[in-house]
């Protein structure tokens, strides 16, 4: 089906992309009108923070994924990731005391995992899927042997501000939702490698053909992946102020679902950065409406695993409609 | 039929099962490592401790090889298994019986391998996420129907069952093994068997040869729900309780056991006996690494570093 597309259909995909964006905008008007009359609590400015903030989270880890499902992979590994990396954020931040060595293990330690990744998908050549599965499992057994059981917690106010901190009254997790959205967005539509991460999704042996160097690039995208777990999990570590092995467990799946309900299809070359920010914002509102609602959390999974397979089913039935248009 | 399942395998079943596969050097090595460094490993009430161990973990890796054969993956299978125990479990608790319990674990298995099987087969999602939304559902019900507590009082029927013997074999590997059989005979005897190697191998084919592909493919996922429900008999009387978080990760167990024995996501390439060695590989990892007080973390991890090495002989073998 992609094969199809002529070269023509850049150009003519755009107006399709700013439909389905306008879409997915509608969307979160709609939900935001919902929650707006079920809850007095809904429309303050605190709540509206707080529901930035949540979707900044989100998107951080979904931003990575996001360039992974670009080239027709999947990381089902980044929320084991953000566990093992908060908790070696957490443990070089108590025997340092510095912030900087802190922040830097819990990159390296993300960033580091996704080396392994890209390793085992374009090395070993076993289907992404199932060695970012294999990789989740892997990366938890550790996280929890190395922990044995404790929770580091209380951290010093300079690193807490990275996750509860606020500047001119906006949290600080939103500056940097929108400086990674920019950075982002600059390396997906403007520098070649963003053009070849799109050409390796739509078709990856076209791509190799035409000499893009389809093997550095899927593990640069596995690397960046892994880099940004590392990053969520300092953010997130330094808004619960507390380190537990399980911690980035109830991530992954939202962070799948944000991608995937911003339009980045899982088949591989299609979607955007700006589409998981709105997938990731969407998510957020959700979430925050169960609460406001009191309903039990526990039915969050529910919920997440409902939404991602919409979004699936949304992206197969437009691109049926697309196929059966040309 | 005999020629319609050559040419739908490829001719590849036979050459498959000739070569000695690298899932019994890895038994073989492991076996012989643990019985010299593991004390009590060679014991026969350890030995059946080992069979009894798998049996769950068998159950859900002969269905999961039909699933890989055909190019897809249950990610749900044990959050699956988690809730048809609870439910099991409350049915119990309620004064239902040990059938009727059974019943209704199976019917839960039933609905969401029929729902697996739908969302892959006819909506064609990707297998892996399809049922990772499903797992999402199936863990939030369990959750939900139990306030995330155990479910205990569930009587002396399941247990008794569960601890009693046939012949002196063990409810649990009787069980299994009577499942194994089942579908050695399934997916070797039958015509649905041989569709099984071809939805694999070139589903297109299959369906221009007037086969209903869909309701073939739809029934792999919902074996993989039913013998969910049978799992979930198994460890409810092994527990005696239901635990809404107690088979998460089995499926993990069960796609490492099918890989290590050798059935690969490419083109229907699948061997039964090879996931009943797979199983069996992990029951010993597991019982030789207990033996040895290596902690269940650090199990996970060997059981992932078994895939690998797996993976790398497979590729050794597949170039030499």
């Amino acid at each position: 089906m992609s094969a199809s597309i002529p070269f023509g259909g850049l150009r003519s995909q755009i107006p399709s992309d700013v439909a389905a964006l306008g879409y997915r905008l509608l969307v979160v008007a709609l939900l935001c009108a919902v929650l707006a009359l079920s809850s007095k609590a809904f429309l303050t400015p605190s709540n509206l923070l707080n529901v930035l903030r949540q979707g900044s989270l989100v998107f951080l880890l979904a931003s990575g994924l996001t360039l992974v499902i670009l080239t027709g992979g999947l990381d089902l590994s980044v929320g084991a990731n953000v566990g093992l990396s908060a908790c070696l954020a957490a443990t070089a931040i108590k025997a340092t005391g510095s912030v900087g060595i802190g922040v830097a293990a819990g990159l390296a330690s993300g960033t580091a995992i996704g080396m392994l990744n890209g390793l085992l998908v374009t090395w070993m050549r076993i289907p992404p899927f199932i060695a970012t599965y294999g990789m989740l499992w892997v990366v938890h057994g550790v996280t929890y042997w190395y922990m044995a059981g404790d929770t580091i917690h209380g951290f010093p106010p300079g690193f807490r501000a990275l996750g509860s901190g606020y500047f001119l009254g906006v949290p600080i997790p939103i500056y940097l939702m929108l400086a990674f959205l920019a950075a982002g967005g600059v390396f997906t539509r403007y520098t070649t490698y963003g053009h070849e991460i799109y050409a390796i999704g739509a078709n990856a042996e076209a791509a190799r053909l035409s000499g893009i160097p389809v093997w550095l690039r899927l593990n640069l995208v596995y690397i960046l992946s892994g880099a940004m777990a590392g990053l969520a999990a300092i953010v997130y570590l330094a808004r619960l102020n507390s380190a537990e092995p399980d911690i980035g467990e109830p991530l992954a799946l939202p962070a799948i679902a944000a991608v995937l309900m911003g339009g980045t299809s899982l088949f591989g070359g299609v979607g955007s950065l700006s589409g998981t920010l709105v997938g990731a914002i969407i998510l957020a509102l959700v979430l925050n409406g169960m609460n406001l609602l009191a309903i039990d959390a526990n039915w969050q999974p529910l919920v997440t695993g409902v939404v991602v397979l919409l979004a699936v089913w949304i992206d197969i039935m437009t691109r049926q409609r697309a196929g059966s248009r040309a | 039929m005999g020629e319609f399942t050559r040419l739908a395998t490829g001719g590849r079943r036979p050459v498959r099962a000739a070569a000695i596969p690298g899932v019994a050097y890895i038994l073989v090595i492991l076996s012989v490592l643990f019985a010299i460094f593991a004390s009590g490993f060679t014991s026969a009430a350890n030995l059946a401790n080992i069979g009894v161990q798998s049996s769950i973990l068998l159950l859900l890796a002969l269905p999961m090889t039909l699933i890989i054969m055909s190019e897809g993956l249950d990610l749900s299978i044990g959050a699956v298994l988690g809730l048809a125990g609870v439910v099991l479990a409350l049915v119990l608790v309620r004064g239902g019986g040990v059938a009727l319990g059974l019943a209704a674990a199976l019917a839960v298995g039933f609905t969401f391998g029929l729902g697996n099987g739908l969302l892959v087969a006819v909506l064609g999602m990707p297998p892996f996420v399809a049922t990772l939304g499903t797992l999402g559902i199936a863990q939030s019900l369990a959750l939900v129907a139990t306030d995330g507590q155990s479910v205990v009082g569930i009587g002396d029927a399941l247990p008794a069952l569960y601890t009693s013997t046939w012949l002196g074999i063990p409810f649990s590997i009787l069980v299994g093994l009577l499942a194994y059989l089942a579908f050695h005979f399934l997916l070797y005897h039958t015509r649905f068997g041989a569709y099984v190697f071809a939805i694999g191998g070139n589903r297109e084919a299959l369906r221009l040869a007037g086969a209903r592909t869909d309701l073939y493919h739809v029934t792999i996922y919902v074996l993989g729900g039913l013998m969910a429900g049978v799992g979930a008999l198994l460890l409810t009387g092994r527990m005696n309780a239901g635990h809404p978080i107690a088979a998460i990760g089995m499926e993990f167990d069960a796609i490492a056991a099918v890989i290590v024995g050798g059935t690969s996501f490419e083109r229907g390439n699948g061997w039964l006996p090879g996931s009943l060695l797979g199983v069996l590989t992990l029951g010993v990892l597991k019982n030789g690494l207990n033996l040895l007080a290596v902690p269940s973390s650090l199990q996970v991890v060997s059981i992932g570093l078994l895939v690998i090495v797996a993976l790398l002989i497979d590729s050794i073998r597949g170039r030499a």
